[in-house]
């Protein structure tokens, strides 16, 4: 196993680990971010293994949907924080049984 | 030489991305996650991928971060994140999954012969904003012409989402 994989692989499982951790919706998403850019590096890490550039226009195409999804993300928050006045995601519990 | 500053830069990738996940104030977790991606940039750098390390910057660095802070300095949300406290059983679990996770993908790939990567036998363009170009536009200009309309519904949705009330007007 090449080091950039080693590297890689702890960056997303540190990523997960803190979805899970956090229980604040802004940290989560920038745990999200995290393991979005590991995918990221591995991607530009694997074109160069393989002399294919493709792989590098494929990281574009993840930062656009990543940028989408964050711009999306935090208007959602603003709204949630609106409502509840927390960005705690234990007071999202109306669906809860 | 190329080693070492791998280890260096992946040691404070590592520190600076545990920092993001435990510190208390999430303005701290930002700038920790802003050193974060400016390491994988150098990363990216090393691997001789120059303009998406431009584009990594200006993207991420540069336009999300700042988006980030927006959203924390606007809404105050600093004295509400502070309260909220969770049990030690859900903080264990989230660190056995996220080890187990670890663990896993770990011994998944652990047979796997990958080869080092040696960037002097790689063409002098790899990487350029030239090449990358040529095969956006060629190979895949249909997902770039849809992500065009995908970052206007993101767009129309962010402005519709963050209206205070939709029916006044």
């Amino acid at each position: 196993m090449s080091q950039y994989l080693v590297l890689c692989l702890i960056l997303f499982s540190l990523g997960a680990f803190g979805v899970l951790y956090r229980r604040n919706i802004l940290v989560m998403f920038m745990s999200i971010e995290l393991m979005l850019n590991s995918v990221n590096l591995l991607m530009v890490y694997f074109s160069a293994l393989h002399n294919d550039q493709s792989g590098q226009v494929f990281v574009f195409f993840i930062m656009a949907v990543a940028a989408a999804e964050i711009t999306i993300g935090l208007a959602i928050l603003v709204m949630i924080f609106r409502h509840l006045g927390s960005i705690n995601i234990d007071s999202l519990k109306n669906l809860k049984w | 030489m190329g080693n070492i500053i791998f280890y260096i830069l992946s040691g404070i990738t590592l520190c600076s991305a545990l920092f993001v996940i435990l510190s208390k104030n999430p303005v701290y977790s930002i700038l920790s996650l802003v050193v974060t991606f400016c390491c994988i940039t150098s990363h990216m750098l090393l691997l001789s991928a120059d303009f998406l390390a431009v584009v990594n910057i200006i993207v991420y660095a540069g336009a999300i971060m700042v988006l980030f802070l927006f959203v924390i300095m606007m809404l105050n949300l600093n004295e509400a994140v502070t309260q909220g406290t969770k049990s030690f059983i859900s903080k264990l679990a989230a660190f056995i999954s996220g080890g187990l996770l670890l663990i896993a993908l770990v011994f998944l790939l652990k047979g796997q012969q990958i080869g080092a990567v040696d960037v002097s036998k790689l063409d002098p363009n790899f990487g350029s904003a030239q090449e990358l170009g040529k095969i956006l536009f060629n190979q895949f200009i249909l997902p770039f012409e849809i992500t065009s309309v995908l970052f206007l519904s993101a767009m129309i949705g962010a402005v519709m989402l963050g209206k205070k009330n939709l029916k006044d007007n």
